[in-house]
């Protein structure tokens, strides 16, 4: 049979696999492994087929853990059922792996491996959370590359079945999920072959079946339950067997030959590194350089971890071997070592201590760190564990890659040490999200790998930002070994798609000697040398570079394909590269443009042909001249007024050298000082507003719209501006609160993105040319320099508080806009529909906050490094943060809730203890039941407390002492409970209902984006009914759940559903009602999205029709409005006066369907104006109803 | 009596076509028009516009945001076929030859000589019977000859015209300086019909937003005096045959355009005023006047009052124009009177 070769990464791999050996799937979201579901649901839309010629039934749930719920009743059931997840995800898997392992269910779990959270989240790689599961009974496979997981997919699902014991099976989170390799695609027949019919109909027979009833999951007592957990014994014993059998079987049916633990090195070994996960190739590929220079040294690549097999592994290592260091890639804080090292010496102790021990000696052992969250693994790092098993003495339970000043733990390592060989290509591309660049090189990938006998990889590393990411893709080709899972280090190929990144990063670090750098340049080929920064001119000549160049953009937008320089750039790289003939490549690129993009239409393919025929004529190599003497500097600058951590360790990270940090220079706890993005200054956008005072109405709309609060507004005394720069601009403001004073806008050009949102929410139109507004989008560049000083003068200038102005209610936009936002600069998307809530937010309540954040978006543009955006006013108060977990938020914010009550509570009891002693009566009784319901209430308090402190400072008995600690909890906080609709109305949902069930007095915030937004965009129970999502690829066949309503049925919850872009008053409005309601509230704010598929500038006239019609309506139901005898139901959106078609049919997430399938858009768009109607009409019912009896609890 | 009548090469039962409208959009209405007795039908059209538009939004859309940060590497499914461009309208052209019998004509709407025009190799394909070609050019540019505009006009015709194999009929507007010039070279490229005129749709203001509006006014008989003049002009001059399109909203005003020279009139604005039921009313309205003026067919009737045919040929001249304004009288109160 014809060997199918495909380019794939490890996600899709293991997912052919999972689909064609399975019945049932149960899916959630989680990074890295979200893509398994999402290939899976798109498979079952297509109507592929399983292996029985069943398409097999996919189906989205709540969290992980509903997903292991779920796949075990389908197991018990019967039927061949998988999952996919990592990280936290498979905790939360945990219960319900224990009882299938208990049961001795065959199932395969397959794991895109992820760090845990700890001291923080991160999305990368390492062992940790599979190593929290090991003691669930589950047979663990590990794979060490993208071919590896598609074998071990199939013989995990093979060994599951004939051992019924459960596997997880495991690959490393992106530097194996998300690694782009050539590889064999395993036909039907091989898998049919592995799979015994007999075993999975012995499956089937152990389904529950009332022909036939059984029980399974008693209860157990003393008597017997110790006994029954041993009864799996030989099950677990023969394992190991059956799994090393069916690696055989598999190799006569592939050729590829497995063992459960795989020896590499030389035959008379000395120093072992034993490893598993993608580090292991690293370790062999170094094992087979040092070994061809003479040194003794070996790998043993451990494949099944679970079960463990004593008798396996010793036999599997050289006889000769004097010293083993036993690589972990996680971290177990307060054991002996880490869980591989600790089974590792146990094994060898068995041994040594059996009656036929293998060794004369026991080896040395080690045990080393390597590897979290994906921390480069390099050969060098190899060769420094291999010196050191060669010293006398080696270290133990060291760690290797990073540099551990504290404790030091960590191994030294030359990074220069390089084992690449010469006839690989090895490319490296910088680029920006929005370029296009990785979609080019995965094309490339594609072309190179599936069209020629070439070997190909790709690995991308993204940014931490969702707006101007940058992205570096690693891309190797050649006829020998390319699966290198380390990033590339001596590049023969640099493109620098952004001219910008000459000056930001150092590109050229990578570049081999007599490296190609293709640059994309706003500049000719004779005048670009001059433009580049003086160290990018020395490296060019220290390594005698040969320098391309091309204006990709001014290509690109003549061929109609605006800032997508993709195709472009691609056409260059063939072009130059010499890594195929440049006619073949250049008709190979053609080809792949009518695959990638014929399904777009030809209009899409003939601009592509149009851009390659374009690139080659105007692509000119670059004559270098003799001498640097550019006075252009690099690297990023950061004020000298920043704080020193900012300065020493933001700024590091910043600039790519966060690898080179210290331990020392780290929190131990995960604290972080907060504002740090207004240091970072990312300078992203080409044209910025620009405002016009002359015509500006000072409405406030720019300001509260803004999703990166980089417009800004002031009132201050005229007397303010004498010092002002001459640009700067203001005019009379128009508030009869500040007469004869000055209004100021003021655009932070350096942190805008470009959005442009501010303009289209602009109300006002020149008089005299209606096409121009009272702000502008224009080309950044001419103004920078002065806005910058304008915005540095602004920000000086003093700011609007709540509380020094009592005469004015702040609860319209035009007053809020003056007031400063504690939430500013995120690398949230351009234009996002969220972080407008969120800088609203703060302006009213900041100084006071104490903030629970859901993960997802939120939590990442909130708070993932180098900067974050919540930050502190002049006097250092701010909104304080923090971020648990996916699932827990409502429960964790409600702690913070009874944390801070407690503290009052114990604050009010010294208080009474004290009064009238240290403590003047009329003091503790003002402080106990002061008023605190407005910010002027507030602020009394807070000067009440400063005295209290006064008073208590310099007393030493030991309430005096305590009263000084707790003192501040007699200030209101404002605890607030933010996310996005996949917790609230998913994962979260329990925990939501409890807390708002409990009534304390927390406030929700739920930003409704209608799909897990963070993840790439997966339906959630948010998502309305016919919208395409992931997990959805058909179009939701369900309405959206109505949160709303549900939590109305409390009777006490304060209740408010709200969109910024149909009435920002009544968003203001539902903000203070929430927060003074002494109980829970929960407010629903529309969010648009990236993934809604919409022109994100006209996100907040997306809202606008949402509202408009009826699919949205705004509402506020309060409470507190039933002691007046009235209708708590307050309607703020008149009846629909729009067909839902007219709001829906503007978002591609809607459209696609009407192209993927238009008799069922029909169908939908039916359904769903049937249930906007009915939704509308039940509301207004209940709006207009006659007060029921109060079920307020009092 | 006959009612019957040849119009681009294709037999119809009768000359009153719907033209493209929303109507032909939906597959019932299709049906309801057919069975209410048009003689053939032109689809809805499809804009080049559209075909770009859809892939332009269609890309962008599936590309915006995408590989740029690692846990949202795309925001869509990944779909292996979209609909996008002609896809389901020639589905429904190939639905519409199914279901009825009488003629079915495909409409292109565009202007640029670009990858649309293979489109109209794709609406042969689908089975449509001929192709009606709508040119819709609002020159903007001072800088922008006549000459070139026209040239642009010819040089679309001819690429669709080389295109397909089915006959191809001009949807044209009537500002050219000189039509007759214009038609004729129009034929010349190989148009096998002209189809008078294309409506320009004029924008209008919304006042309180400051914006340009779209507005859709629909016809009424007045308007027909344009067409009906120029198919007499035309009539039996040019190697095209004539459909005449703007202002038939009744029996009359059919008879009119018939006798002017028009192979076929179509209709639109009536019937989306008042049903397809017209359809029916207005052919035995046509039938009735027949009756009266005792023609036994269509064909008896065509170009009997054209200007070749006439024994004014100066009322479709500047002396109608003197004519008509000597015919004005303005009464003491200043009213206007004929």
């Amino acid at each position: 049979m014809k060997r199918v070769i495909r380019t794939m990464d490890g996600n899709e791999a293991a997912a052919h696999v999972a689909f064609k050996t399975n019945e049932v799937i149960a899916i959630y979201p989680i990074t890295p492994a979200s893509p398994m579901g999402e290939w899976t649901d798109a498979w079952a839309v297509k109507k592929k087929k399983n292996l029985w010629g069943d398409v097999p039934k996919i189906i989205e749930m709540q969290s992980e853990g509903g997903a292991a719920g779920t796949v075990h009743g389908s197991l018990q059931s019967g039927s061949l059922t998988t999952t996919f997840t990592a990280s936290q995800g498979l905790l939360l898997m945990l219960p319900n792996m224990y009882k299938i392992a208990g049961e001795l269910t065959p199932t395969v779990f397959h794991i895109a491996a992820r760090s845990l959270a700890t001291q923080a989240l991160s999305i990368f790689g390492d062992h940790s959370d599979v190593m929290a599961v090991r003691s669930a009974g589950w047979g663990m496979l590990f794979a060490n590359n993208v071919q590896e997981v598609m074998d071990f997919s199939l013989i995990s699902q093979a060994a599951t079945l004939s051992s019924r014991i459960p596997f997880l099976h495991i690959f490393d989170g992106f530097r194996t999920s998300h690694e782009i390799a050539k590889i064999e695609v395993l036909s039907d027949s091989v898998i049919k072959k592995m799979i015994n019919p007999e075993m999975v109909k012995a499956h089937r027979d152990r389904g529950m079946n009332p022909n036939k009833p059984f029980i399974r999951g008693t209860a157990q007592n003393p008597d017997v339950f110790f006994q029954a957990r041993e009864t799996t014994n030989s099950f677990y014993n023969d394992a190991p067997l059956k799994v090393d059998s069916l690696m055989q079987e598999f190799e006569k049916l592939t050729g590829r030959s497995y063992h459960l633990f795989d020896y590499a090195g030389a035959p008379d070994a000395e120093r072992v590194i034993i490893i598993m996960g993608s580090g292991a190739d690293t370790v062999s590929q170094t094992v087979e350089y040092l070994s061809k220079q003479g040194e003794k040294v070996g790998v043993l690549k451990v494949r099944l971890f679970r079960p463990f097999s004593v008798k396996y592994m010793i036999e599997s290592l050289p006889e000769t071997v004097r010293s083993i260091a036993v690589l972990d890639r996680t971290k177990e804080p307060g054991a002996l070592g880490e869980p591989l090292y600790q089974d590792v010496i146990t094994a060898l102790i068995e041994d040594q201590t059996s009656e036929t021990p293998k060794f004369d000696r026991i080896p040395i052992i080690t045990g080393g760190r390597y590897g979290l969250s994906s921390k480069e693994f390099t050969p060098a790092m190899v060769k420094s564990v291999f010196e050191e098993l060669e010293t006398d003495t080696p270290k133990n339970h060291f760690t290797i890659g990073i540099n551990d000043d504290v404790t030091n733990t960590s191994l030294d390592f030359d990074p220069e040490f390089d084992i690449e060989t010469k006839d690989t290509t090895r490319a490296v591309f910088w680029g920006l999200g929005s370029d296009g660049t990785v979609g080019a090189n995965k094309n490339s990938i594609k072309i190179i790998g599936e069209e020629t006998e070439l070997n190909a990889q790709g690995y991308f590393v993204y940014d931490s930002k969702k707006s101007g990411a940058r992205t570096i893709s690693h891309l190797r080709f050649g006829k020998g070994e390319v699966k290198r899972p380390y990033l590339i280090r001596n590049a023969n190929f640099v493109g620098v798609h952004q001219f910008g990144f000459l000056q930001r990063y150092d590109t050229l670090e990578m570049a081999a000697d007599r490296a190609t750098v293709l640059l994309n340049s706003p500049f000719p080929a004779d005048q670009v040398w001059k433009k580049l920064p003086k160290k990018v001119q020395q490296q060019i000549h220290e390594k005698n570079l040969k320098l391309f160049v091309i204006d990709g953009y001014e290509v690109a937008k003549k061929a109609g394909l605006g800032i997508r320089i993709n195709t472009v750039m691609q056409t260059c790289f063939f072009a130059i590269s010499g890594v195929l003939p440049k006619r073949q490549a250049i008709d190979k690129i053609k080809e792949y443009i009518e695959k990638t993009y014929g399904k777009r239409g030809k209009t899409i393919v003939s601009m592509n042909f149009h851009a390659v025929d374009m690139s080659l004529e105007n692509l000119y190599e670059v004559n270098i001249p003799d001498e640097a003497k550019s006075r252009i500097t690099t690297g990023t600058k950061f004020s000298k007024e920043s704080p020193e951590f900012v300065q020493k360790v933001i700024a590091e990270i910043i600039n790519g050298q966060g690898d080179n940090l210290p331990v020392s220079a780290l929190p131990c706890d995960g604290t972080y000082p907060t504002g740090t993005t207004k240091w970072e200054k990312r300078d992203i956008a080409m044209d910025i507003p620009v405002w016009n005072p002359d015509i500006c109405i000072q409405c406030g709309k720019c300001v509260v719209a803004c999703p990166h609060s980089v417009i800004r507004a002031k009132v201050v005394e005229p007397a303010a501006l004498e010092t002002a720069p001459n640009e700067f601009k203001h005019t009379k403001a128009r508030f009869k609160e500040f007469k004869e004073q000055e209004y100021t806008l003021q655009v932070s050009v350096d942190d805008c993105t470009g959005c442009s949102i501010c303009v289209e929410v602009c109300p006002v139109k020149d008089k005299s040319n209606v096409s121009r507004k009272a702000l502008n989008m224009e080309p950044k560049l001419p103004v920078q320099k002065n806005e910058r000083e304008n915005w540095d003068f602004f920000i000086d200038l003093p700011s609007a508080k709540v509380k020094d102005h009592p005469e004015i209610e702040f609860n319209k936009i035009k007053e809020t806009q003056l007031l400063d936002p504690y939430f500013e600069f995120s690398g949230a998307c351009a234009g996002c529909g969220e972080t407008p809530y969120l800088s609203l937010l703060t302006r009213l309540f900041g100084d006071r906050m104490i903030v629970a954040n859901a993960t997802g978006c939120s939590s990442i543009y909130g708070g993932n490094l180098p900067t974050t955006p919540w930050c502190t006013d002049k006097e250092g108060k701010g909104p304080a943060w923090n971020n648990s977990l996916f699932e827990d938020n409502a429960e964790f914010g409600l702690g913070m809730r009874l944390a801070v009550d407690k503290k009052r509570e114990t604050a009010h009891n010294l208080l009474k203890q004290m009064r009238g002693k240290e403590i003047p009566e009329s003091l503790a009784e003002d402080l106990i039941h002061a008023d605190q319901s407005t910010e002027q209430g507030i602020q009394e308090q807070q000067k009440r407390v400063d005295e209290l402190l006064k008073r208590l400072s310099g007393k030493a008995t030991a309430p005096s002492r305590r009263l000084e600690e707790f003192a501040d909890a007699l200030v209101r906080k404002s605890v607030w409970i933010i996310g996005g609709d996949g917790w609230a109305y998913d994962i979260g949902f329990g925990g939501l209902d409890h807390v708002l069930a409990s009534g304390e007095n927390v406030n929700v915030l739920v930003m409704d984006t209608e799909v897990y937004s963070n993840t790439g965009g997966q339906a959630s129970k948010a998502t309305g009914l016919g919208a395409i999502a992931k997990f959805a690829a058909g179009g939701k066949p369900t309405p959206k759940k109505d949160l709303g309503s549900i939590m109305m049925n409390y009777g006490y919850v304060y209740v408010a559903q709200v969109a910024m872009g149909a009435n920002e008053n009544q968003v203001i409005k539902a903000f203070k009602e929430a927060e003074s309601y002494e109980g829970p509230s929960i407010i629903i704010a529309y969010s648009h999205c990236i993934a809604h598929g919409i022109d994100m500038s006209k996100g907040m006239d997306q809202q606008k029709l949402a509202t408009d019609s009826g699919y949205w309506p705004i509402y506020r139901y309060d409470p507190r409005i039933r002691k007046e005898n009235k209708n708590p139901l307050q309607l703020d959106s008149k009846p629909p006066k729009l067909p839902l078609a007219d709001y829906i049919y503007n978002e591609q997430r809607y459209k696609l369907l009407t192209q993927t399938n238009p008799g069922k858009s029909r169908q939908y768009l039916e359904e769903a104006q049937n249930w906007v109607t009915a939704h509308w009409k039940g509301l207004e019912e209940l709006a207009e109803e006659p007060e029921a009896p109060s079920t307020e609890t009092e | 009596m006959d009612l019957s009548t040849r119009y681009l090469g294709l037999e119809l039962k009768n000359p009153l076509v719907p033209s493209a409208s929303p109507l032909s959009k939906n597959m019932d209405s299709l049906k309801r028009l057919a069975e209410a007795g048009a003689g053939a039908i032109v689809m809805h059209s499809l804009f080049e516009e559209q075909i770009n538009a859809t892939s332009m939004e269609l890309d962008h859309f599936l590309s915006h945001g995408t590989e740029s940060f690692g846990e949202a590497l795309s925001y869509f499914p990944d779909m292996d076929e979209f609909e996008v461009g002609p896809d389901s309208y020639l589905e429904h052209i190939a639905e519409a030859k199914n279901s009825i019998s009488i003629p079915v004509i495909g409409s292109l709407n565009g202007i640029s000589n670009g990858g649309w025009i293979n489109y109209a190799k794709l609406i042969e394909e689908a089975g449509a019977d001929a192709l009606e070609l709508n040119i819709y050019y609002i020159p903007t540019d001072p800088d922008q000859t006549s000459a070139e505009v026209e040239a642009n006009y010819l040089e679309v015709i001819k690429s669709v015209c080389e295109t397909v194999n089915i006959p191809v009929a001009v949807k044209f507007g009537a500002s050219f300086s000189s039509i007759p010039n214009m038609a004729k070279r129009m034929t010349q490229q190989g148009a096998k019909g002209l189809v008078m005129f294309n409506r320009f749709y004029q924008p209008d203001f919304d006042i309180r937003a400051m914006e340009v509006v779209p507005h859709l006014i629909l016809s009424n008989s007045s308007e027909l005096r344009l067409p009906l003049r120029w198919t007499a002009i035309l009539y039996k001059k040019i190697a095209a045959d004539i459909a005449i399109t703007t202002g038939i909203h009744n029996g009359t005003d059919v008879v009119k355009g018939i006798l002017a020279g028009a192979n076929i009139t179509m209709v639109a604005s009536e019937l989306l005023l008042n049903g397809i039921d017209r359809i029916p009313e207005i052919l035995s309205e046509l039938q009735r006047w027949m009756e009266d003026y005792e023609y036994v067919s269509v064909n008896q009737m065509r170009g009997s009052m054209s200007h070749i045919h006439t024994a004014e040929p100066a009322a479709f001249e500047r002396a109608n124009y003197m004519k008509v304004l000597q015919s004005l009288k303005q009464d003491p109160t200043g009213k206007l009177w004929w």
